[in-house]
């Protein structure tokens, strides 16, 4: 019973949605709509389990006394603080606590933590990446075969077109660039993403049927 | 730009400075914005989940019952069942209740494999296939345009062709020998171009990422500078240089370490 | 050790000071580069331009900041050519970090619409754009695709307060805005999976027009989209949004950021082409040494 009725579940709202789909009927969209109110509230919780998670390890670590213990507590002061300008604003004149309103999210700390700490960090961390995508061309991007070499001035050709400093060449880099965007890449693209599609319908229907249950876990 | 913005855009360059030392090597300033951009996302995404989808899609709508009867008796009691289902999911955690958590899990992702199906099928495989065939049928491309212009019909072929050829190579599953073996070397071919492109588009896309900060940190620069500001003062120039020491006296200290370490 | 062993063997550190130090340089020192428009970036400048006043247009701004570098410039031209031309806006923001990022889109172009400016040699009058009347921020919802198929429906089925708790109802500009039928079209600006539900749960079920900005990292894969008409324009990465710009005749971080960018691609091109004279040479110089 612990797995046959989720894989009955499964079953039934999934063949409900792949008809729902072909059928404008009222009922039929009612019951959709129904549904789609419900789950966007089931999913709140599930993603709540990402931040318990984060404290529990977190907490652990501080316990335990493990090596570099004083960052997680550093990680856990900006979570409470962030959680606590959040429910922290002013309404008609006076700071106070709201956790039914939304005042907090116009509260200035609120604000500036995110303007003036998440911004910076995690933009400057994906701008990490300019540096090793160049040391990864420098060492790794070799010529070694023709694929390698097509691969190679297919990029070339993409890096320049913009580039004005080309001289008469310029416009032919810039036409051949755009032909390469529309025609060969578009055709190789498209191969992965009919690939992508028919992989997603043929997992999905798996999944539908209770062939794939590693969603279920163990036991 | 008043000077309580001017310390916290410091405060940003510190912070960018600092995961950017992460390029020279692994140390405490790098540690201190990983973990502290860990904490300050995950707490600015529990407000934001509770003020904009907690709030509005559960409580409010039970907000007209009372807490004394659990707010069975708002005018729509049936909100529980989800929050209750939802609150399920919580069991996976646990050794013995696990097998809980499983029901709202299965109630979604029936839902999204169900919705998944017809618009996969339609969006991703229907559509691109009758894309592609219908610039090649349509033989007016074919004539009065130039050989290599992206809507000429031989473009269309080669899109067609490409895209067939690519899914030989990848999709099918028969062994790369006799004619089949050559149509998927045509299609590896079109997709290391297309690899290709990706690189190149990601190239520029990382270095943005890169010139963004640049930018970021001259405006600060220009801040500390700007006469025009009204609220410009002889402080903002103080933790300007206050902080370009600090960074000074930091590269000092590793260029010693790194010419000991030389000696 | 050969000077190619020896370029084989060079710290990366020096790698990331040399390309650190060339855009440094280029960014210190202030010149131009031509902008070339592109057919797919006009289409949506075409599309903005063409609409009458107070008809609406939808803006996702779903993107955290680690895509602010591309899309946040890209978002700044598209609003404000938005806002210039009197249309109404309504903005949701699908990503975690995403409301963040809107909001302060918002604040920014709410202050830059309030001057007078002329673009494309036609004067605008500075004016203030309000809350509820002139733009409506949706904020944000978990499991994108589910949103974006509830919106189709109805607004308020996903959202039936705007991210200040405002039910929607009250809001002037969404009286009598149901769903994507009263929408003109879709402006999604990605930089993940979300494109591609706005293409298939989207698009592909409510037929509404939908153009995308994209990260650079994203750009080459949809083409196949632009061609089967799924979307009618694509902006990508940088040069994307520098395009925007130019069109739109209002330069800002992308048209500045584009000049240090030609530079870094010469950069990252000499890397790879000494990487392989290296590669080559260490190659050959180890064939005739019979190792």
């Amino acid at each position: 019973m612990r797995r046959q009725i989720p894989l009955a579940l499964v079953f039934i709202f999934g063949v409900f949605m792949i008809f729902q789909y072909f059928v404008p009927h009222e009922s039929s969209e009612w019951i959709y709509e129904f549904l789609l109110d419900w789950i966007y509230i089931i999913g709140i919780f599930a993603l709540a389990l990402g931040i318990w998670s984060l404290i529990r390890v977190s907490v652990a670590k501080i316990k335990a006394r493990k090596a570099n213990w004083g960052y997680p507590i550093i990680t856990i002061a900006g979570l409470f603080l962030m959680i606590l300008f959040g429910f922290t604003g002013y309404r008609d004149g006076s700071l106070g606590f709201h956790f039914m309103t939304a005042e907090g999210l116009s509260n200035p700390m609120f604000r500036n933590f995110f303007d003036y700490i998440l911004i910076p960090i995690q933009s400057t961390m994906f701008a990490l990446l300019a540096f090793f995508i160049a040391s990864a061309a420098y060492r790794a991007f070799r010529a070694r075969n023709v694929l390698a070499s097509l691969l190679l001035v297919a990029a070339l050709v993409v890096m320049l077109r913009f580039n004005p400093y080309m001289g008469p060449i310029g416009p032919y880099v810039a036409d051949a660039a755009s032909w390469l965007l529309n025609v060969p890449n578009l055709a190789a693209k498209r191969a992965i993403i009919i690939g992508i599609g028919l992989g997603m319908v043929a997992t999905a229907l798996k999944i539908i049927l209770g062939i794939e249950r590693g969603y279920m876990g163990k036991g | 730009m008043d000077f309580g913005t001017f310390l916290w855009t410091t405060f940003g360059a510190f912070l960018t400075l600092a995961t950017f030392s992460f390029l020279y090597k692994d140390n405490p300033f790098y540690k201190i914005a990983e973990h502290l951009v860990v904490g300050v996302s995950a707490g600015y995404f529990v407000i934001i989940l509770w003020h904009n989808a907690l709030v509005p899609l559960l409580f409010q709508r039970l907000s007209d019952g009372d807490w004394y009867f659990l707010w069975l008796n708002s005018s729509k009691p049936w909100y529980w069942i989800p929050a209750i289902l939802g609150a399920m999911m919580w069991t996976r955690f646990s050794r013995n209740y696990a097998w809980i958590s499983r029901w709202p899990i299965a109630l979604y992702i029936g839902i999204a494999a169900g919705l998944a199906v017809p618009l996969e099928m339609a969006n991703r495989v229907n559509k691109q296939l009758y894309a592609s065939m219908a610039g090649v049928i349509n033989w007016g491309n074919f004539w009065g345009q130039d050989f290599l212009d992206v809507t000429s019909g031989y473009s269309q072929v080669i899109i067609f062709a490409g895209a067939i050829a690519g899914l030989f190579y990848f999709f099918f599953s028969k062994a790369h020998t006799g004619a089949f073996g050559g149509v998927a070397k045509f299609g590896i071919w079109i997709l290391m171009i297309g690899f290709g492109a990706s690189f190149g588009y990601t190239v520029m896309g990382r270095i943005s990422l890169f010139i963004n900060r640049i930018q970021g940190l001259g405006f600060w620069g220009e801040a500390a500078f700007d006469a025009s500001n009204p609220n410009h003062s002889g402080w903002f120039l103080a933790v300007f240089w206050l902080m370009i020491m600090g960074i000074a006296a930091y590269v000092a200290v590793e260029l010693v370490r790194f010419a000991r370490q030389k000696a | 050790m050969n000077i190619f062993d020896r370029m084989m063997s060079l710290d990366r550190r020096w790698v990331f000071l040399f390309l650190a130090a060339v855009c440094v340089i280029t960014y210190i020192i202030d010149f131009q580069i031509p902008i070339r428009v592109e057919n797919e970036v006009k289409t949506i400048h075409e599309f903005i331009d063409t609409l009458k006043p107070d008809e609406i247009v939808f803006i996702a701004i779903d993107y955290d900041p680690n895509a602010l570098a591309e899309l946040h410039p890209m978002c700044y031209a598209v609003m404000e050519h938005c806002f210039r031309k009197n249309l109404k806006v309504i903005i949701t923001a699908l990503s975690q970090n995403g409301p963040g990022m809107a909001e302060q889109a918002i604040f920014d172009i709410a202050d830059s619409v309030k001057m007078d400016r002329e673009y494309n040699g036609v004067h605008y009058k500075g004016r203030e754009i309000r809350n509820g009347i002139d733009y409506a921020f949706l904020g944000y919802k978990p499991y994108f695709q589910l949103v974006i198929l509830g919106m189709g429906q109805n607004f308020r089925l996903p959202f039936p307060t705007d991210y200040y708790g405002t039910p929607l109802d009250s809001l002037p500009m969404m009286q009598g805005v149901q769903n994507y039928d009263q929408v003109s079209g879709v402006i999604a600006i990605e930089a993940g999976n979300i494109a591609d539900a706005w293409i298939a749960y989207g698009q592909g079920r409510f037929y509404f027009p939908l153009a995308l900005g994209l990260t650079g990292v994203m750009g080459a894969d949809y083409y196949p989209f632009l061609n089967s008409r799924q979307i009618f324009g694509l902006m990508a990465g940088l040069y994307g949004a520098a395009q925007y710009e130019e069109l739109a005749d209002n330069p800002g971080l992308a048209k500045d950021g584009m000049r240090i960018q030609v530079y870094a691609h010469l950069v990252i091109i000499l890397f790879i082409l000494m990487g392989n004279v290296g590669y080559f040479m260490s190659r050959s110089e180890k064939k005739r040494q019979g190792r």
